[in-house]
């Protein structure tokens, strides 16, 4: 009961009070009904440490409630703002409004993804392609059988992944990848990063399978090495070189 | 053939002409340039045999790599079954069809039937 009262409270408290205020330019289509996007203007006001997110929230709340925008930890953990703000992809939750340095912040649906509606797009071609480089350990010995109860590692082994291992499944390492945007088919830099991910991991043993399904002609050798997978990613973990240690195993440089 | 041994020949093939290609620029300089460049002495060239096999050889060799580049390009650009299996055969016909044609120019001037 606590918790419905200070939902209504939030509903009902008034605009943020400040005197610094942003244009926010936001993407609207929705493909059901439009045969063009448009933008639609709000000057909300902001605070230093007030983040994208929270400003879409603000013209959700007070403005208009209908714009369409994933979210949820709201800590840069959940991977569902990823969006294009000021024509580059970021996490909303993720970037503050004062460090982005402009009057104007518009905000886009990622590149490369279908759009639902407003922000919000479809997930289903990265998830696919991520369910396909077998994003899990693949051993014999599925059941342990003696008595060791896990799978140790050493330091220098964990390392040889744990960046990769970072991945949120936000989508932006697409959403900037230029290949994805003009092979419909191509594997992308998010399933290739993870692909390595389990490549590296001492305790899996199915490297040869998973080679086997990026090595294909809308696998990693579509890469270019444009590199921008790695600047927009929010939790460092760097695909481009995942893919080029990928390719070391394929070109026979790596085993 | 799988994509990785595509991309070695693609590979190997870009390195080797580099340095045939560099050979062959560099057989310019045996005497003066606009001189080398001359039809009597373009017709020499292809009539020493080591020479010929090295034109051989870089006709191969670029032949391959390029149409495996256009292959490539050709398979961003569209998407389709049938599209891509047009493509990747086209680009396989269009490479041994070029290499024959080159290969004929090179040997009727090595043997003199030019």
């Amino acid at each position: 009961m606590a918790q419905v009262s200070h939902i209504a409270e939030e509903q009902a408290s008034s605009p943020l009070s400040s005197s610094k205020s942003v244009t926010l330019k936001i993407s609207r289509y929705n493909p059901e009904h439009d045969d063009v996007g448009k933008f639609m203007e709000f000057t909300v006001p902001y605070e230093k440490w007030t983040t994208v997110l929270e400003a879409i929230l603000e013209v959700k709340k007070h403005f208009d409630h209908s714009v369409a925008v994933r979210y949820s930890c709201r800590q840069a953990t959940c991977g569902s703002c990823g969006m294009m703000i000021n024509g580059k992809p970021r996490l909303a939750c993720f970037t503050k409004i004062s460090e982005l340095n402009s009057n104007v912040i518009t905000v886009e649906p990622m590149n490369n993804f279908p759009v639902i509606r407003d922000l919000a797009v479809k997930f289903e071609r990265l998830f696919d392609t991520h369910q396909k480089i077998k994003p899990y350990l693949i051993r014999d010995d599925t059941e342990l059988e003696t008595d060791e109860r896990e799978f140790l590692q050493s330091p220098e082994e964990v390392e040889q992944y744990i960046q990769f291992a970072n991945c949120i499944k936000c989508g932006l390492c697409n959403s900037a990848c230029p290949t994805m945007a003009t092979d419909s088919s191509f594997v992308g830099p998010q399933a290739l990063a993870q692909a390595y991910r389990y490549v590296a991991d001492s305790r899996d043993k199915g490297k040869d399978s998973r080679l086997k399904i990026i090595d294909e002609s809308h696998g990693i050798w579509r890469c270019h090495f444009a590199g921008s997978c790695s600047q927009v990613c929010p939790k460092g973990v760097d695909p481009a070189m995942g893919i080029q240690f990928l390719r070391g195993y394929l070109l026979g440089f790596r085993s | 053939m799988r994509e990785s041994t595509i991309m070695k020949i693609h590979y190997g093939t870009a390195l080797a002409a580099v340095a045939l290609v560099a050979v062959h620029i560099l057989m310019r300089l045996t005497m003066n340039y606009t001189e080398s460049l001359e039809y009597e002495n373009v017709l020499a060239n292809y009539k020493l045999i080591p020479y010929a096999v090295m034109l051989e050889l870089i006709l191969i060799l670029l032949s391959v790599h390029g149409f495996n580049g256009l292959r490539v390009i050709l398979l961003e650009l569209k998407q389709g079954r049938l599209y891509e299996k047009a493509v990747s055969y086209g680009c396989l016909v269009a490479m041994f069809g070029l290499i024959a044609y080159g290969s004929r120019t090179i040997i009727m001037t090595n043997m003199g039937m030019v």
